[in-house]
């Protein structure tokens, strides 16, 4: 009975401190929402969701793309709107980079009311949640998922990034430029939704061009890859495209360089991550990469939130330990910008009203220009930042603008 | 040679993994054959073990983190099993196997807690993670190291089993646990030594195949524990070659056929297989044929 008694109190104790452990995290989000209303004396806010992942294959991210949002915010944190002062108040959940868990994150954006959410980083996620945004009426606006499903055929889901069918031309325009590639080899996640798009696009671009492909899919959880590097090498492959997470895409260039694989890597804009500068640092491999945002394309902002990242420990943590800017980074603050041009148009925190007002939004952020067609409200873009990583400094090296012709 | 310099990466890789999963597999095999229990967080013991490697090579040299994450790791199966399962012994065997999955889900959620859900870069570890180059394959040294250690820590436990009194004592509590108990063996000490060689032997195992994929995330043990489950319901869960050679055959086999195209189906495949071991002989490769006396 003795035992039974401790038995109990340790797996109590165990889970209390489980507990104890959410109640933290959550707490500190507590704090984050109460503390500006508070501040402001009486002034209204206004929220804006953040549907981003902070955990799962897309969590570094995720996290990378919010604190753009958060810098964003912090740099203007009221807004006028039908001539009153709000303030901005940011509602982050997590979606886990998950297609199920998803929708529950975005619902949880919905009963706290927000006037727009901001995401997600991943396209997967934002179609699985693109419906309830729907029913509510919220208008969403996606910051860098770049599969058209995202935004065809709905009114409300709208982005500020170029499309997969355009980055699939560009990469495969890059390649065949200037590696002269004959062959590729293509490697997509099973279920991505982003990863087999923009493999499938690239595989029609490349064909278009004349090209050879092979293809191959890995599944979730999936860690040994070095039976596909060995399958494009004996393939003959010219260059290795590989669409995927940044966690997978870690152990494929690890694995890659351990077996010397020697020909360019390619991917798209989720691999312009500091993730992968590291796991390729030191290492004998070459990749290249589309993008959204190049370092130093706007002097002001890269020194500010280096400043802010280098200031905050929760901050730096979140960007991978160093202060690289991420291409995501960058498009995380315009989204944000974007939002309160909405907020401001609308003149009133009405969701309604704010998704009508997306349609006509014109703003110059550090990423460029960014204005919405008016069939899906995708965002009008034409060039892409072509980039390459430089494994000696472990920094991304400028290679070219790419567009399509 | 060519042929050759081709085709033995898959070979190589089938090798190496299929030694992963033997080390992970003895841990499944032993306990189910002493307590009749399928540990479900044994896999996430492993990747628990990753963890500790990850962390604690940021404050010490590498030569004190190894032996110090396989002794925390040791710890940790030790605890696990006096917490989460001693206190059920006479319970249904249904109720630890629920307190087993519990264990499993806590230390994968603790994981999430502690690394914030984000892939952690394994160290690299001097000398195996060298690249070498073997009949004109390029790989790491892991691979080749991975399936002789396997092999030589299976022949250790193997007299270990055979020829100590505490393996003469484990045997015992595996043929007949309340007899044995009658017959004056400590059946708790033998329980978590049982755990502890299984564990230890996780933790080499997560040593390899950590370094060879590097990522450590919270779910980074799920597969590898799946399949090395599998591997051992494959081999005649409760028996030790079993495990070993079921580990070796999945291995392989899931590298081939990702060799020969069929990548969508690897896993796929590994799971038909099991299907269809388990119609055509449903104790396993070396399963002992039980028959319930009435």
């Amino acid at each position: 009975m003795k035992k039974r008694v401790l038995a109990i109190a340790l797996v109590t104790a165990m889970v209390g401190s489980m507990l104890a452990g959410c109640g933290s995290k959550g707490g500190s989000g507590e704090t984050g929402t109460d503390a500006p209303a508070a501040a402001a004396d009486g002034a209204k806010v206004v929220k804006v969701g953040v549907y981003e992942p902070a955990s799962g294959d897309n969590g570094a991210g995720g996290k990378q793309e919010v604190l753009g949002m958060q810098y964003a915010n912090q740099e203007t944190p009221t807004i006028e709107i039908g001539g009153e002062e709000y303030t901005v108040q940011l509602e982050i959940v997590d979606n886990e980079s998950s297609n199920d868990k998803g929708p529950s994150a975005a619902s949880t954006l919905v009963s706290a009311g927000v006037s727009i959410a901001l995401g997600s980083y991943g396209s997967g996620v934002s179609i699985a949640a693109s419906d309830v945004f729907k029913e509510a009426g919220i208008p969403a606006l996606g910051v860098t998922c770049t599969n058209p499903q995202v935004t065809e055929g709905n009114t409300h889901y709208f982005r500020i990034c170029f499309l997969d069918p355009f980055q699939g031309t560009v990469l495969a325009n890059f390649a065949n430029e200037n590696f002269s590639a004959k062959k590729a080899y293509i490697l997509t996640k099973l279920g991505d939704d982003y990863s087999t798009g923009l493999g499938y696009y690239f595989k029609e671009a490349f064909t278009g061009l004349g090209g050879e492909v092979v293809e191959e899919t890995f599944q979730e959880g999936n860690s040994d890859f070095t039976s596909y590097v060995t399958s494009a090498k004996n393939a003959g492959a010219d260059v290795f495209f590989a669409p995927v997470s940044t966690e997978a895409a870690a152990l494929i260039i690890e694995q890659a360089a351990a077996q010397g694989m020697t020909i360019p890597m390619m991917a798209g804009d989720t691999w312009d991550s500091n993730v992968i500068l590291n796991a390729a640092k030191g290492k004998d491999v070459e990749i290249y990469v589309t993008t959204f945002y190049q370092e130093g394309g706007n002097e002001e902002f890269d020194k500010g939130i280096k400043e802010w990242i280098n200031g905050d420990s929760t901050a730096k943590a979140n960007n991978g330990g160093d202060d690289t800017i991420a291409a995501v980074t960058a498009m995380g603050y315009d989204a944000y910008y974007v939002a309160l041009e909405a907020l401001k148009a609308a003149g009133s925190t009405d969701a309604a009203a704010v998704n009508e007002a997306l349609w006509d939004v014109s703003y110059t952020g550090v990423t460029g220009k960014i204005e919405f067609d008016d069939v899906n409200g995708d965002a009008l873009r034409d060039t892409a930042y072509v980039k390459c990583a430089n494994t000696e400094t472990g920094a991304w090296d400028f290679v070219a603008e790419q567009g399509v012709n | 040679m060519d042929w050759m310099s081709r085709n033995l990466p898959y070979l190589m890789a089938g090798i190496s993994v299929g030694g992963q999963y033997a080390l992970i597999a003895i841990g499944y095999t032993m306990v189910y054959g002493i307590l009749r229990l399928i540990n479900f967080a044994h896999g996430d013991i492993f990747m628990v073990a990753g963890l500790i490697m990850v962390y604690s090579t940021t404050v010490m040299p590498i030569y004190i983190a190894i032996p110090l994450m396989i002794l925390v790791t040791v710890l940790l199966g030790f605890l696990v099993e006096r917490v989460a399962y001693k206190p059920l012994r006479t319970a249904p065997r249904m109720s630890i196997m629920i307190s087993a999955i519990g264990v499993s889900y806590l230390l994968q959620n603790l994981a999430l807690y502690v690394t914030g859900g984000l892939s952690q870069q394994y160290p690299a570890i001097p000398w195996i993670n060298d690249t070498v180059t073997l009949f004109g394959a390029t790989t790491k040294r892991v691979t080749i190291i991975t399936p002789i250690l396997t092999i030589i820590l299976v022949l250790l436990l193997v007299t270990l089993i055979k020829k100590t009194k505490i393996g003469m004592a484990m045997r015992a509590a595996s043929r007949d646990f309340e007899t044995s108990q009658l017959m004056g063996i400590k059946i708790n000490s033998v329980i978590s030594f049982t755990f502890i060689i299984g564990t230890f032997l996780a933790a080499i195992g997560s040593l390899l195949f950590f370094t060879n994929y590097t990522g450590v995330t919270p779910t980074a043990g799920a597969m590898p524990g799946l399949k090395a489950f599998v591997a051992a319901v494959f081999g005649g869960i409760g028996s030790i070659p079993g495990a070993v050679i079921g580990a070796f055959i999945i291995g392989i086999c899931e590298n081939i056929i990702k060799g020969l195209g069929w990548t969508t189906f690897s896993d796929a495949f590994t799971f038909a297989l099991l299907i269809v071991i388990l119609i055509a002989k449903p104790t396993g490769l070396f399963g002992e044929k039980v028959t319930d006396k009435v």
